[in-house]
Parts: C-alpha cells; structure tokens; sequence
C-alpha cells in the first residue's frame, strides 16, 4: 500500500521518536525544561526569610577570637556595622576591627533545591522501576514467546534474524490496537540497546 | 472494519509508534555523509523558499520563519543546557555530601546549605552545626574516636560503592553509548560520521542521571566532556524538531557544534571559551554564521545557568576567584617549570591511559565492565577517605587550592604564623612563615598528587561517564600549590638573594600561591588535550582577571611544547585512533610523496573495479552484482570497452530505486534494461520496459588523475569532505580512493596498523 506523502513526512520528521520509552523520556525531559524555566521567576520571587542573608566574617583581633556573624538583613545593609552585634571592640576601635571584617551579601532558593532533588530522585526511582520491571517481570511475561528466548543462544546474526522475524510477525498484519503498536515499538527500542550494548561491551567496536 | 474505522482517525497519532522505512537521502548507521550534496541540498530548499516568499504573505511569513528557526533552536539548546548544568551541580552537590552525613531538618540540604542558618558556626570550624549529622552521630550517636572513624569510613565506602553500582548497571540496561566523556565520539561525528543513537533521548537522559551518580561517587574524573556531549544531545533533539535541520545533516551538525560551545559554557562558566574550545577541538567546519550562533546559545545557557544560582552566590562555578594581586617577571621562571610538568604529566597520562584502555579490550579485562568499576571505586574510596583532600570533592578542593590565603581563612593551608600587631587589611596581607599546618598539608598534597596521578589512568575510560578536565586540573593545581608554597617560604626565608631583592621586600606581599595552582592547572590540562587559545581563555573566564594571562600563555604553550616533542596527539585524537574511527584529522600534515595510483583500489592482483555501464545492464545484473559486493557506491561508465567515467551511483539509492521500480513501475521485470542516459537505448522490439534511472546517478564525481600526488587528495579531501575520489587517466577510469583507503593509507605511512581502521 503506497504511502501517502503526508504520512512519508512524518515518518522522516518523527523517526527518532519510535519508542513509548523515548516518549516517557521526552516528557520527562521536557518536563526538567519547563520546570527550569518555570524557576526562573520562582527563584526570583521566593525570598522568604531563609532565603537571604548577610555573612561577616570577623578574624582573631587582639585578644578577641574570631566570629562569624549572620544576619538577615538587604544588600544595601550588608556592612559590618549593622550585621556585627553585639560590637565586641569599643567605639574608637570599631573602624580598625571593621577594617579587617569581611562581609558578604549571599541569596540561595530553598524551593529550587527541594523542587531539583525531588525531581531527580523520582527520576532515579522511575528508572530503577523500569530496570527491575525489565530484568526480572518481562521474561516471565514473555514466556509463550519461548521460542525466541532459546535462538538467544545462537550466533549473533541467526538473533538478530530471528528478533527481526518476531518484530515483522508482530507488526506484519498492521497491528491495530494501541498496546500492541506500544510492544512494537518497544521491542524495537530493546533491539537497538542490545545492539549498542554488543557493539561497546562485547565487541568493544566503541567507546573502549 | 468498524474498528479500522474508528481506529483511522487516532491512527495518524500513533503512526510513530509504526517502524519508519528509510527515506531516499537518508544515510545508514556507521557511514559517512556527503558534505557537498547536504548542502547542495540546503542551497536548493532555500532557493526553492526565498522564490516562493515572493508568492504572497504566508509564504513570505514562513520564509521569515525559516530564517529565524536557527535563532530559536540555539535559544532552545541553552535554556535546556543551563537547566541540566543546573539541576547536575545541584544533585551532585547534595549527594557528594550525603557520604559523610546527612541533614535532620530537611534531607535534600547539602551540608553549606543546612548550616546556612545556624548561629552555631564558628570561626575555627565553620563547619559545624547541629543540625548536619556525620553517620556515626546518626547511627551509634558518637562523633569521635576510633569508632566513629571505622563507621564513618565505611560508610563513605558503601555510599561511593552504591553510587557506582546504580551508574553502570543503569548505563548497561538503558544506554550503552552514555559511557566515556563523548569529546572523541562527537568529534567523529561532527567530521561526518553517522552513529545513531548516540545523540539520542535515551543517551541523554542516562548521562545526565549517571554523571551525578558517579561524581557523587568520589572517583577521579569530572563533568565536563560529559556536559558537552549532554548538550549535543539536547541539540540533535531540537534540531530535529525542525526540518531544516532533521533532514539535513550538515545543517544539523551546525547546531551540533554550537550546543558543544553551550556545553563547555555552562562546564566553566566561560561562554567565550566554550565557542573557542568548540572551534579548536571538537569541529571539524567552523563557518562564521556557527561562530555568532554558538556564541548565543553560550550566553544563554551560562544566563540559565546564572538563574538557576545553584551555587548560592550567583556564580557560575565553583571554584571562580577574584583576588588581583600582581605577579612579576621573575615568577616567570617557576611558572615555566610548571608548564615543562604539566607537558610531562600529559604525556604520561596518555601512553598510560591508551595502554591500560587497549588491555581492556583486547584481554579478558573487558569482559567483566561493572565488577572492574565496582573495584576501582572501592580502591578509590578506600584510599581517599585518610587524606582529608582527597577526601572532600575534586572541585573543592582546587578552589581551596585556587584560593588566596587572607586573615579569614580558617584551613590548614593557610595555617601561616601571624604577626599579633598586625592590622593591615584583609587583602594585603605580607608574606608569612609557615606554621605547623602548612608543613602538615604540603606532604599530604603530595600524596594525594601521587594519588590521583595514579588513579586518573585506570578511571578514564570505564564505562561510566567519565571526563578528565577536572582530574587534571586537580592534578596541576596540587602541584602548582607546592611550589608556590616553595617559592613563598624562599621568598620570605631569604629575601636577601639577589632574585628576591629586587621585587620582594620584607613586609610585602609578593608571592600568591593559589596563582601558582591556576597556572599548575592550566599546563597539566594543556599537556592533556593540546588546547592552546581555548585553554587560556577558559582560565581567565575562571578567574575574572586579565592580568594573568602572560603567566598562563608561558605554562599552556611550554606544556604543548614539551608535550608535543614526545607524541603529537592529545588524548582525544588518541582515543579516536584507538577505537578506529575515521576521522581525517586537519591537524594532520601529510608529507610523503606518494601518489594516488598507491592508494587507489583495485592494486594489482585484486578483482577489476565493480562498474555500472550506461545502458547495458539489465536489472538482474545489477541486484547480483549489489549482492555479491558491498561497495557503497559504484562508478557508471559508457561501456566496459571505452570506460569513459559518466558518474556515480550510490547503493543504497540502487537498492531503494529498483525496489520501488519493481512495486510501482509498469512491466519492469529482471530483463529490463538499466539505463543512466537521458534517452532510452534502441532495443529490439518484444524486449521488456527499460528502468531510467538517471534521477539517482550523480553527474559531477569528483575526479584526480593518476599522478596526483597523495598530498592533494588527502588535501581534496579535508576540504571538501569527501566520501569517495575517482581516479582516471586520459579519461579512462582506473580506479576508486575512498576516505578509508586514505585513513589506511596515512595510518601505513605513520607505521601504525592499517587494519585498525574499523567500520567496514
């Protein structure tokens, strides 16, 4: 059946996405973009009282130790004389010890850090998920397909035939419902990482 | 067929979930493309835009679109680069401090971000605050002692051995091509090499999650080759968004090495030096549009980057300084030792480093990937933890080493004996004699230089995501701080010799040891990758001061130098001819004086050339010969007697054209004739349609004579990007040079294994 234009240029257009855990990823990476360009303006109207503060450092002076000194003031008050309380020197001394203090106007976003290592934790977990669903739950779903888990064991181009029959079976009477395109795909997706995966662990033809 | 029915109108949606058949002027997996058909290509599609902009409003709307379709996707490329740099330096910032404690009143605080509100810090430990709890406090509630000591160490050990483990099982399960830095790879594939799925979603995904797994981890490597191939891969996904881009291949890698420059960018926080490094070291065509591209989609990943804030003040890496005391001419001297050991350094790490990653794959070591990371981890964390600068993070530690001791440093490099009258400010301070802590910390710098020297050779090249400008960074500022701390206490100790008299008086502050560090870093990271331009500008992007560059040319250009008289590849150029890539390297000069009749296929004693006549090949003829050889291409002539060259057909358009000829076209059987001209051949009367297969044959092959010498094709093929050159000799074809052929041939000249040129 000769395909329509429409469908050749989608084809070409959308032929890298031709994998449901391509789709998952893309989402989750589109997701990171949105949530990135989301705390742009979030980091910069967050800022709660945790969120700011201005930091003196004070070194040994005479017989006074060292301090540090934390306050929770503006940039424009960010100094020694209004963060450095109590003043541990007399009057006439406070510009000499102010003279040696080194002060520092710091802002951070609690709620991006909290917002990037939730996200990456969940992305983590997901991906665990997927590795255990994929090692230990899928063979046993796969167990009337035994047929192709024993040519496993055969040469490398006798598999990869033999994978390529069991995909074109699958695909051959134009599968209609959605779950068995979803296989589809992702058999395919399995076939292109076991062929990376002989390519740069076994063969070490990449990437040695 | 109801169903079918009801299906059509979903079907559209899914019909990518259906495998795509490859389109004509596609090209397959581990080949080379055609330079100067994707951009005839480009030239055409923009022609056949700006005819039809004149057309009416629409279609000069879309041709606006199409002009700016390069600005958006670069701005696309540098949001999404800034936003992974962002969410990396994050995570890893968090996990690298989850192997020493962890925070009680929120788990996700790093241990600078927990102790940003307590009043419990003090000057001597600005550390210290209650609510950040080492494992021994948390688990057996004791924070000294031996026992404290055992349980904290074990802990590091199996955090560092869990992040390890998660990294490589998820790159085996998920992404086998995220392993290595990618600079060699994205370096192939930006000359015109196609490895699919190397720029994919998948790949990009594994290698951001695994880059913080395995610094987290503790081992001696960094993130910045990784970044770099992250950010080509979010270029190769937008670009391929637009079909600008998708279908072109020149055009896309364009983009490619403009998301490079946005790597590099948001790497250091060096815009600048992220185009320039893109320019020297990893793209092989630099037009000048790519120059202004890459420099945008620079700015506006180091911009997200800078929103993102993750490193609390608003600056853009970690170890960025600022302090601006002067240097003087006599510094020279040591700085130029500096760079002679950095050139050295280079040089060993990189016979070492091929030869340990030519064991693995040949020998039974590369057999067992994960046990031999698990390993080199455990090695790793078992001998770090001791020293407390190997212990702490690789970039920590070279901006404690990039940092000028002032009177508020509280670590035991700046333990230095104070005047007790001193009041001079905090930035003035004059050269002091070394305290006891200062002697502590110059012999365990120096075990942990022996340290990571070692180890940095057998972690680059697992398979993890593994960069190695940190590393050697680390490795030159360690020894640059030492010597700086050498020629300080000379300084002070003997200020009356001649070559201190004259610049270093007593109660000055001459000598800066972190500049020493800097410099240290910037030669041993020359030795390494050969960069020169790139180099320097990235080390004064980092530190924000012009007036160090002469220090930093003199070290960057003695360890080229120095390192060039030993071997001249860097160590990116020798992973590529490691693995066997064919990349024809421009910085390659080609002196002998061969001649294209050398090199050229077939030599004597091999089967004549494999050609297409014009009009006297059936199909039959054709489909045999394709099967029985596996040239990508065959050269068309006017008939086996005259040899006359007309062009050349490519075999994957061959094997596309007759196939469809055989479904579509009328009475086309295996005795049709073939023909390449514009008319069809006479033929007798009851003979069966002829195929005109013109539209694929390529009427301008580029041709040498026999007596070019090998110098100018090599040259022809730099250049112009060649895949293929014909030779012929008073108009007659004589034979074929393909870019292999010469890659073999250059690897024969330099006495290296010709038959280590792979991909068939």
């Amino acid at each position: 059946m000769p395909a329509s234009p429409l469908r050749k240029s989608l084809h070409a257009q959308v032929s890298g996405f031709a994998d449901p855990a391509s789709l998952i990823s893309m989402k989750l990476l589109s997701l990171v973009a949105v949530v990135g360009c989301l705390l742009v303006p979030t980091a910069e109207a967050n800022k709660s009282s945790e969120d700011i503060r201005c930091k003196c450092i004070c070194p040994p002076y005479r017989n006074i130790s060292g301090h540090i000194y934390n306050q929770n003031v503006s940039q424009k008050d960010c100094n020694c004389l209004h963060v450095v309380e109590p003043m541990p020197v007399p009057g006439h001394d406070v510009e000499a010890y102010c003279l040696l203090c080194e002060c520092r106007y710091e802002e951070r976003s609690t709620t991006t850090i909290k917002v990037i290592i939730v996200i990456y934790l969940s992305v983590v977990g997901a991906l665990l998920l997927y590795m255990a669903f994929l090692m230990l739950v899928d063979p046993l779903i796969r167990k009337p397909d035994a047929y192709t888990e024993q040519l496993h064991n055969e040469e490398e181009n006798e598999d990869a035939r033999s994978m390529a029959a069991a995909t074109a079976s699958l695909g051959g009477p134009r599968a209609n419902t959605v779950l068995e395109r979803v296989e589809g795909a992702q058999q395919r997706w399995k076939l292109q990482v076991q062929e990376q995966r002989k390519t740069v662990f076994d063969r070490h033809k990449m990437l040695s | 067929m109801v169903n079918a029915g009801a299906m059509s109108g979903s079907g559209n949606l899914m019909d990518f979930l259906d495998e795509p058949f490859p389109d004509v002027g596609t090209y397959e997996d581990f080949h080379t493309i055609d330079w100067l058909r994707e951009k005839s290509r480009d030239t055409d599609r923009h022609r056949k835009i700006t005819s039809k902009s004149k057309e009416s409003i629409w279609e000069f709307i879309k041709s606006l679109l199409d002009a700016w379709s390069g600005w958006v996707v670069m701005l696309l490329i540098g949001l999404l680069a800034g936003t992974l740099a962002g969410v990396i330096d994050l995570a890893v910032d968090w996990m690298t401090d989850l192997k020493e404690g962890v925070c009680l009143s929120a788990f996700w605080y790093s241990h600078e971000q927990c102790c940003w509100t307590s009043n419990e810090t003090t000057f001597e430990d600005r550390d210290k605050c209650p609510l950040w709890q080492k494992w021994s406090e948390l688990l057996v509630n004791q924070s000294e002692g031996a026992s404290a000591y055992i349980l904290n160490y074990l802990m590091y050990i199996l955090w560092a051995l869990l992040f390890a483990f998660l990294a490589v099982s998820l790159v085996r399960v998920f992404a086998p091509y995220a392993c290595g830095s990618g600079i060699p790879e994205i370096k192939t594939i930006l000359s015109g090499f196609i490895i699919r799925g190397y720029l994919g979603k998948w790949t990009l995904l594994i290698k951001t999650v695994t880059l913080v797994l395995v610094v987290s981890s503790g081992l001696s490597l960094g993130k910045e080759g990784p970044l770099v191939h992250v950010a080509c891969c979010c270029g190769n996904f937008f670009s391929s968004l637009f079909s600008k881009y998708s279908k072109n291949e020149g055009k896309r890698r364009e983009v490619l090495s403009a998301a490079a420059a946005a790597g590099v960018s948001v790497a250091f926080g060096a815009p600048i030096g992220g185009v320039l490094f893109s320019l020297e070291e990893v793209s092989y065509y630099f037009p000048l549009k790519t120059l202004w591209r890459s420099f945008f989609a620079a700015l506006v990943a180091a911009f997200t980057l800078r929103s993102i804030n993750p490193f609390g003040n608003s600056r853009l890496v970690l170890f960025y300084v600022e302090y601006h005391t002067p240097w003087y001419m006599a510094e020279l001297f040591p700085f130029i030792l500096l760079g002679v050991f950095g050139g050295l350094w280079g040089t060993l790490f990189i016979r070492c480093n091929i030869a340990w990653c030519r064991r693995r794959k040949t020998t039974r070591l590369g057999k067992y990937p994960v046990l031999e990371v698990i390993v080199v981890t455990a090695i790793t964390a078992i001998i770090a933890y001791p020293n407390p600068y190997t212990r702490q993070s690789t970039s920590e530690l070279i901006s404690e080493l990039f940092n000028d001791c002032g009177a508020l440093e509280s670590s035991q490099l700046c333990d230095y004996i104070n005047d007790p009258n001193m009041t001079r400010p905090v930035d003035d301070i004059p050269d002091r004699p070394a305290g006891v802590g200062v002697y502590t910390a110059m012999w365990q710098l120096a075990l942990a230089l022996i340290f990571k020297i070692v180890v940095t050779i057998f972690t680059f090249g697992m398979k993890i995501p593994s960069g190695l400008f940190i590393p050697s960074m680390a490795v030159g500022a360690i020894a640059g701080r030492m010597v700086g701390i050498g020629v300080e206490q000379l300084a002070y100790h003997h200020h009356d010799w001649i070559i201190f008299r004259n610049w270093c008086r007593p109660g000055a502050d001459c000598v800066t040891p972190g500049l020493y560090a800097m410099v240290g870093a910037a030669a041993c990271l020359g030795g390494v990758t050969r960069m020169t331009v790139s180099l320097v500008v990235i080390m004064f992007e980092l530190t924000g001061g012009l007036e160090y560059i002469v220090p930093l040319m003199a070290a960057a250009v003695t360890s080229k130098w120095v390192a060039d008289a030993f071997g001249k590849e860097g160590i990116y150029e020798a992973h590529i001819h490691l693995n066997g890539y064919p990349f024809l390297d421009v910085k390659d000069e080609f002196t002998h004086r061969t001649l294209a009749t050398d090199v050229m296929r077939p030599r004597r004693g091999e089967p004549p050339l494999s050609v297409l006549t014009q009009d006297s090949m059936t199909v039959e003829d054709v489909e045999m010969l394709i099967k029985e050889t596996d040239y990508n291409g065959f050269p068309v002539v006017v008939s086996r007697d005259s040899e006359r060259l007309i062009g050349f057909a490519q075999r994957r358009e061959l094997i596309l054209a007759i196939k469809n000829a055989r479904q579509r076209q009328e009475g086309i059987v295996s005795n049709s004739i073939m023909y390449f001209t514009e008319e069809p051949p006479e033929l007798p009367a009851n003979s069966p349609h002829p195929l005109k297969l013109r539209r694929i044959l390529n009427l301008s092959p580029f041709t040498v004579t026999d007596h070019t010498p090998m110098e100018t094709v090599v040259d022809i093929f730099r250049k112009l990007g060649l895949r293929q050159c014909l030779v012929t000799r008073s108009g007659r074809l004589l034979g074929i040079i393909t870019k292999k052929d010469v890659l073999r041939h250059m690897a024969q000249m330099a006495n290296q294994d010709p038959e280590s040129i792979m991909f068939n």
